[in-house]
């Protein structure tokens, strides 16, 4: 059964003269896995995220035949119910924990303020529940991190905390925008090793959207390639070497590699009739 | 370079060669980009509005002789204090029997001549000891800096008025304590922008090719922190009238018989119970003065900032 | 020898107590002609060794030589006539006001050119810019467009010696080929020697010939890219950083879970 079924979903924004189309009716499914969505800047991707969770500001449109979360419409249910979703059922972590922290607010209280949003639960529970949290995304000393101000965080910290944040109201799908390319690698393997662990255990379906390729075929189940608006190719991230889009192909090619040295890279040569191709549906059908 | 291609105006090829992503001259593309601005600000209906009442203001000052029905300064005692749409005196007539439209139509002059000075002198004072304190730092920062400090600690009025008192009352004097007064928050806003630009990779590019520290002042910090004065500048334009008009009507400013608003309104006060219009109507000239350059300037803040002019 | 030596060299920033090392005790030798990596996490003081060689952190002391000149505080015109940098963010390295036109003619006008339309156009060739970019804005280019402005701005005093500081890390993997291409060539075209700072290994090792490894501020290793490619760190800093470059390795957690 999947998590979430979306169905020709677009996104538009008006401009001076014109509309902009920055998703151009695509549909995907998602299952208790790990999902990728690959692109360059502009593809896209990050606005799929965010349209999911109808987090796109005016004049910017959503429209989409069906996003089912639990095979119920998100898009037909009013703003005030949509709050409860966002957090409590799907959950976002973006780029920069820097800008997604509020920084006159204690860590500590920012986590129990997120648990207690979505839960009834008395002050010492939340408390342990937060701890507990904190703990889970392997942070050594929590009672320390607990009274700290975001800014006394490093980067890596910071991105810890933000997952702590979104997974502490046991969210069924977690939509992870770049939530390593501010890091540095090491401390990106980390927090890598604790979205993945997170979300095994629970039981999760994740949306992870990124620019890097490597990244998502060593980390992700399935990928979508995204290209101006739309999904150009989907493919088992363990057979993306395999890919046959030439777009998917372009991009492997144009990447240096350590194992293999070649005097000049291979330059992508763009079709415009890739834009013009119709959307691939990323969508699986339930196992029989 | 040849300007190749220029259509001529108000064919349709014309605002395409503006619109152009690929212009073909220098010229060519600061016509384009002065044209995306002036797009921008167009679709602004409020700063539209404060721009056409300045534009208005401006021919009116232009034109005064030929629009003013009669001279402001012709005195007529026998028909003193008339009421509005009196005979021949659209806005009545003051205590001495000097027509109320004549006169706000001359003091149109004497206002675009204050705030225009004033707007020439205090932004480019306060812009010069702005990017140096910025720039340079050190020693020459806190001293500039505490100067303009003990300017701010003062209310601007009266800071002007002991400069009038002590320069001697006139229109000129009233515009240079006010110009006086008006430079600080100048200084302190281009001194903010100087040091977040200074840092950025493009200050230090233009080093690396051996630029001095006066090109890169004058040539790659002043066009930043320009849009921004200018933006302040029309938004503290209302208070530069007010001031003007305040040093007026206390006597300062302009002196009678000048038919400068303030001290109209100065004039005015001893009927305003009786006759009310005599203070209103230049009152009302200075408050729609003040809000269409407010408009402007709100407008102008759109197109101006830096920060995202001309992206999507 | 108009290479790059660098003995001992110390950066810090700001003094007394808030007083930070940003490099230590650093000491390497690019060689004229060839093409030398400086690889780190963010925080390695990279960047900074950078910075000091082109004047613009003062705070150092050790011993620098590049392009025939001993640095001293001061770095002198012909200093900025023979070595030039390109900067990461190709969004932050263009004055915003300034068109591609202004800011190359500037430069030529600086470094005491005569013929700048010529050598304008010369330019924006060599980059592979067409004559119609010459009069535009930095918000009317892609992040590819900008980053070729800037190496056209950097190639314009004809420099031997060519700083790069991560300069494809702000844009996509398509244009990064784009643009390690034209930096390729270029060098090969006008025997440049380059100082590459990056964080990703596979762009070092493409690029460069040798490579130094810096953590905390210290060089930690020196290797050649084979050494490099071979996987045969002597450090297990190096080690780790060649493994995080290599993907994600994936673990089973459900077991594991409890």
């Amino acid at each position: 059964m999947n998590i979430l079924d979306v169905e020709n979903l677009w996104v538009r924004f008006p401009t001076r003269s014109d509309v902009f189309d920055a998703v151009r009716g695509i549909s995907f499914s998602l299952g208790k896995e790990r999902l990728g969505i690959v692109g360059e800047s502009g593809s896209g991707k990050s606005m799929t995220g965010r349209a999911i969770l109808r987090l796109i500001r005016k004049p910017g449109m959503v429209t989409a035949d069906h996003i089912l979360l639990d095979g119920q419409d998100i898009m037909a249910i009013p703003e005030r119910k949509m709050r409860d979703v966002r957090g409590q059922r799907i959950s976002m972590v973006m780029q920069d924990p820097k800008f997604s922290l509020n920084p006159v607010m204690t860590v500590g209280d920012q986590i129990m303020e997120a648990y207690s949003l979505h839960a009834n639960a008395t002050k010492a529970e939340t408390k342990r529940k937060a701890m507990e949290m904190l703990d889970a995304v392997s942070i050594r000393d929590p009672e320390r991190v607990f009274r700290a101000y975001p800014h006394e965080m490093s980067g890596g910290m910071g991105q810890r905390i933000m997952i702590a944040m979104m997974l502490i109201p046991d969210p069924e799908i977690l939509i992870a925008d770049e939530p390593t390319s501010a890091l540095d690698v090491s401390v990106q393997t980390q927090v890598l090793g604790i979205i993945d662990r997170l979300v095994q255990e629970r039981g999760m379906g994740l949306i992870f959207i990124s620019h890097d390729l490597n990244l998502v075929t060593s980390f992700c189940d399935r990928v979508l390639i995204m290209y101006a608006g739309r999904i150009v190719e989907v493919c088992q991230a363990d057979k993306l070497h395999e890919a046959q889009h030439p777009y998917t192909r372009g991009l492997l090619n144009s990447l240096p590699r350590l194992d293999e040295p070649s005097k000049r890279l291979e330059v992508l040569k763009r079709d415009p009739a890739w834009r013009e191709a119709a959307s691939v549906s990323g969508s699986v059908s339930a196992p029989a | 370079m040849t300007a190749v291609g220029i259509p001529e105006p108000g064919k349709p090829g014309w605002r395409q060669w503006l619109l152009t992503d690929t212009p073909t001259s220098r010229r060519h593309a600061r016509a384009a980009s002065l044209y995306q601005s002036w797009l921008t600000l167009k679709s602004n209906k409020l700063a539209m509005i404060g721009l056409g009442i300045l534009v208005f203001l401006a021919l009116v000052a232009l034109f005064a002789p030929i629009l003013s029905p009669y001279d402001p300064f012709a005195q007529d005692l026998g028909n003193r204090l008339q009421p509005l749409g009196a005979d021949g005196h659209l806005l009545g007539t003051d205590s001495l029997g000097r027509d109320i439209l004549s006169r706000l139509i001359h003091g149109s002059r004497i206002t675009l001549y204050i705030v225009s000075l004033v707007a020439l002198i205090a932004p480019i004072a306060g812009l010069i000891v702005g990017t140096v304190a910025g720039y340079v730092g050190g020693w020459s920062d806190t001293v500039l800096m505490r100067i303009t400090d003990i300017f701010l600690a003062f209310p601007r009025l009266v800071l002007a008025l002991a400069f009038v008192a002590a320069l001697g009352a006139g229109i000129e004097n009233a515009v240079l304590a006010i110009a006086l007064t008006a430079w600080p928050p100048y200084a302190r806003i281009a001194r903010a922008e100087t040091l977040s630009i200074r840092k950025s990779d493009y200050i230090s590019a233009v080093k690396l090719q051996g630029a001095g520290p006066l090109r890169i002042i004058t040539k790659h910090i002043w066009p930043l922190c320009i849009s921004s004065l200018i933006v302040r500048v029309t938004l503290d334009m209302a208070g530069i009238i007010l001031a003007a008009a305040g040093l007026g009507f206390l006597g300062l400013g302009a002196q009678p018989p000048s038919p400068e608003w303030g001290a109209m309104i100065s004039e005015g006060r001893k009927f305003i119970l009786d006759h009310w219009w005599i203070a209103t109507m230049p009152g009302l000239a200075i408050f729609t003065v003040s809000l269409a350059f407010n408009l402007l300037g709100d407008g102008l803040r759109d197109v101006l900032d830096p920060k995202d002019g001309g992206e999507l | 020898m108009s290479g790059i030596a660098i003995k001992n060299l110390n950066v810090w920033f700001s003094e007394g107590r808030d007083r930070v090392d940003a490099v230590k005790n650093a000491t390497l030798a690019v060689q004229q002609g060839s093409s030398f990596g400086l690889v780190g996490e963010s925080g390695s003081g990279k960047s900074t060794i950078l910075r000091a060689l082109t004047g613009l952190v003062p705070t150092w002391d050790g011993h620098m030589e590049a392009a025939g000149e001993t640095l001293g505080k001061k770095r002198s015109a012909s200093f900025h006539k023979k070595v030039q940098m390109v900067f990461q963010d190709p969004y932050a390295s263009l004055h915003p006001r300034h068109s591609v036109d202004q800011v190359l003619s500037e430069t030529l006008g600086l470094h005491g050119y005569k013929d700048i339309e010529a050598r304008v156009s010369k330019l924006l060739n060599d980059v592979g810019l067409g004559p119609s970019f010459r009069f535009r804005y930095p918000h009317q280019l892609s992040g590819g467009q900008r980053q070729r402005v800037a190496i056209a701005r950097a190639l314009a005093p004809e420099p031997v010696l060519l700083l790069l500081d991560e300069p494809t890390s702000a844009l996509d993997v398509s244009v990064q080929a784009e643009i390690l291409n034209l930096l390729t060539d270029l060098r090969t075209e006008r025997n440049l020697t380059y100082l590459m700072v990056s964080h990703d290994l596979a762009v070092v090792s493409h690029m460069c010939e040798r490579i130094a490894v810096m953590q905390n501020g210290e060089v930690v290793e020196l290797m050649t890219v084979q050494d490099m490619r071979a996987a045969k760190p002597k450090q297990s800093y190096t080690r780790h950083l060649l493994e995080s470059a290599l993907g994600y390795k994936r673990q089973e957690f459900r077991e594991a879970g409890d």
